[in-house]
Parts: C-alpha cells; structure tokens; sequence
C-alpha cells in the first residue's frame, strides 16, 4: 500500500477521532473513493486502519489488535468479491464492443440493393429492438424487369437470429434468379433452415416477385404476416394471404403461391409482426390503424409512407420498440 | 532451497489443521497479517475442495528461496475424479454464483503464482505461491 494514503488516512481518521463532525466524515468518504479508484481491498484498509490506531493510541487492550486481525480475516473474501466484479464488468465491456462490432459485421453482410424499376416506386425501414436485427430483407432484381423481395422473421432475437439469418442470404444468393417463383423459393430456403438449424429455432417468410412488364406481383408465404394490399380506385384494403408452414418444420413443406395485378397507385404493403404486435396502452395494434396511417400518406412516396407508419407507431408505443421493426412498400406509379 | 511439511486432508477438521501449518510458516517468513489471511484463505479454499470433491488428499506447504526472495508454496494434491473442464471452473462467476466461496478464480488472485494439472479418473495437482515483498 503507498505510504501516502496510509499517511493521509492517519490523519482524516485523527481528525474525526478528535472532532466528530459530519465535515471530518465528508472528508473520509471521498478519501473511501479514491481508496477504491487506487484498487485497494476491504482487508487493506482495516490492516491500515489498526495501523492508523495503533500509531495513536498505542496503549489499547490486545482484545482491540485481536478484533482487528479478525476483521481482516472476515474481508477477505469480501476484497475477492470486489475483484471478481471487476473482472466481470471489464469482461461486459468486452462483451459490449464484440456485439457492437458483429452487429456492424451484420449490417455489412446482409446490405441488400433496393431495386430501381420503372414503374414501382419501393419504401424500406428496418429497424432493430435491439443490437442485432431478428428482421430480414432481401431484395432480388437483376436489372430484367424484376424485383424479388423476401421478409423474413426468424423467431427469436439477438445474436442466434442474426446468425440464422446469414444462412438464409446465402441461400437467396444461391438461387440467383430474380424471377423465381415465390413457391420454388421458400421451398429451397425451408430446406436450408430445416437442414441447418436446431429444432426450437422457426423463421417466417414472405417472398412476393413483382414483374415489371405485366405489373403482377406473385407472392407465397412460410407462415408470415399477410401483406396488404391497397387499391387505389377503391381506396380499399386488402390482405395478401398464402398458405405455407414456417421455414425449417418440415422439409416436405410446400408453399402455395398467388398473383395479384397492380394499377396505378395501388401498393403492396409487407411487414413483419413487430409492426402489428406493437402494444400500447390500450391493447395491440389493430390492422386498422395500419391502413388509415397508411392512407393518410397514399399520395407520397413509398419511403414517406414506410417512415410516416414508422413514426406513428413509435409514438403510440411511446418509443418503446418491443420488437424488430420492418415495413416494406411497393407502390406502382 | 525448501522446507515441508504437509496435512492429509480428510475431514473437516483437517482443513484448519492445514490452515494453522500456512499461518505459522507465513508468520515464520515474516508476511504480515493481510498476506498471512490471504494465504491461509487460500489454503482453506484448496483443503476445501479436496475434501468436498475428491474425498481425500494433501496440503503440502513448502518455504521457498529464489533469487534472493523468499514465498510459500502451497500444494494441493489429490487423487480424485480430476476436474472435467478446467476453464470453467478457472472463469469467474463460476463457482462463487453457486455460493462456493471464493474458487479457483480466488485462490489465483490471493496468491502470486497459479498452476493447475488435472487429469481426469487420476486427480488434480494445484501449486500456488505468495512471495514476500
């Protein structure tokens, strides 16, 4: 221990021995932070507190020097404890940055291109509850009148969905075709997840391919949210259903598909349950609020849209994001 | 240059009769009443440990001179199942969150020096040493 604090400690204890002042006290508690800041245990300070005593007042009893070694023996463990915080706190530090960083190493593994098509006007927002995004968007499109997109929500949060979700990319890349059928998609991706992944892990998917020329959208769905579906004419809502289990139940799932035509100013509005199992106050989000949020900014762009469901949903929920947020727009203008 | 003498551990009992001999030879080596309640702390949590996980063994404590400086060995011995994943138990949080004590992990910071061999189905051998400053 540094003569200095031994020193130092003589004389606050002195002082308060002398004058017992809530002054002399104040002193001595911000002595006890700098005796913690210097790394110095319970058991020290007692061995430097008898020390201190036994300069001042040398001609106390043995049964004082006896209660002082027995109170070093009693906080020894205690100065172990204090320790082993500390290991463990340096230890989440760590933690911390490793997360920081793999959700860095996420966000530039699963960047996906927002396609550019003549004709479909397309709104993203993903938004993670926590570090890691459980949430998954994958746009396919090759320039040939296509734009594939796949909403996926692996079950669970956190870093083993973000590891699932890898699998699914790299099962989207190995497809590479933007005009592959929703059915034949989920299919091979329910194969992947089925072969790859622990039984207690699901995730669901949408996978909906809109084809430029004929203005059609084909979807097909492993047990995910139903789209919405807006027509502009009507000004109705609609939902976009099709029967499919979620990804990696079975292998010999099959996935129904449907087609829908689109007219000008009619959207497609996919998402994942973070958007519908918001809770408030008063209970969940009805689909409702969804649709007249959604109506209220049908003459905007898709990404006004997608933001403007987005702002108002997290204020209802007073900014409290229970889960992985995700909203994708596409709109034919 | 070395001293021993040692404590079969069997008992409960035998833990603080391994305790008295760490004290009387860090008293004897001069370490002050702080670094004597970590070494004997140290040796309670190794006795401990032989008598609840292997059943039997032996403390063995040993004066050291090297180099001019002068420490206390101590040697945890023991014959017993060994010990399955030594990281584990080395990491903290481990033992102490089941209300064990301070662990292997404590016994490494009260002592300056740590070593660990265990061989599962033959028993584990545990060295540390406190030098005198």
């Amino acid at each position: 221990m540094p003569q200095h604090i031994e020193a130092q400690y003589q004389e606050i204890l002195n002082e308060y021995v002398k004058k017992q002042t809530e002054q002399n006290l104040y002193v001595g508690q911000n002595f006890s932070r700098q005796l913690i800041l210097e790394n110095i245990s319970p058991e020290e300070v007692i061995s430097m507190h008898k020390a201190a005593i036994r300069e001042l007042y040398s001609d106390l009893p043995d049964v004082v020097w006896h209660s002082f070694d027995f109170l070093i023996e009693m906080m020894i463990n205690y100065g172990l404890a204090l320790q082993e915080r500390q290991s463990l706190l340096k230890r989440q530090e760590e933690l911390k940055v490793e997360m920081d960083l793999a959700a860095n190493v996420q966000e530039t593994l699963l960047k996906t291109k927002l396609p550019s098509l003549d004709g479909l006007d397309i709104g993203l927002l993903s938004i993670p509850a926590k570090k890691m995004n459980g949430d998954y968007i994958y746009f396919v499109s090759d320039y040939d009148g296509y734009a594939g997109v796949a909403v996926a929500d692996v079950i669970g949060k956190g870093l083993p969905a973000a590891l699932c979700m890898s699998m699914i990319k790299f099962g989207m890349d190995s497809l590479n075709s933007s005009h592959a059928l929703p059915k034949d998609v989920l299919g091979v991706i329910n194969r992947i997840v089925e072969k790859s992944v622990d039984d207690s892990m699901f995730v669901s998917m949408f996978y909906a391919n809109y084809d430029a020329g004929a203005a059609s959208l084909t979807y097909g769905s492993a047990g995910h949210e139903p789209a919405i579906l807006y027509r502009a004419n009507t000004g109705e809502f609609d939902e976009l259903e099709a029967k499919g289990l979620l990804l990696g139940v079975s292998p010999a799932a099959v996935y129904e598909e449907h087609s829908v035509t689109l007219e000008k100013g009619d959207m497609v509005i996919m998402m994942t349950d973070g958007v519908t199992e918001g809770r408030t106050e008063e209970g969940f989000i009805e689909r409702e609020v969804i649709y007249k949020l959604i109506e209220q900014k049908k003459e905007q762009p898709a990404q006004a849209i997608v933001q403007h469901v987005y702002d108002e949903l997290e204020r209802m929920q007073n900014a409290e994001l229970q889960d992985d947020f995700t909203l994708v727009v596409y709109k034919k203008v | 240059m070395s001293d021993q003498s040692s404590v079969e551990i069997l008992t409960e009992w035998d833990i603080v009769a391994a305790r008295q001999l760490g004290r009387n030879v860090a008293k004897e080596l001069g370490f002050g009443t702080v670094d004597q309640a970590r070494i004997t702390t140290a040796i309670s949590e190794l006795a401990r440990n032989i008598y609840l996980y292997a059943g039997q063994g032996r403390i063995e404590i040993q004066q050291l001179t090297e180099n001019g400086m002068k420490g206390i060995l101590i040697i945890a011995a023991d014959s017993g199942p060994g010990i399955p994943d030594v990281r584990k138990v080395m990491e903290d949080g481990f033992t102490t969150s089941g209300g064990l004590g301070a662990g292997l992990p404590g016994v490494k910071r009260l002592m300056d020096d740590f070593k660990i061999e265990t061989i599962q189905g033959e028993g584990t051998d545990i060295r540390a040493t406190k030098w005198l400053r």
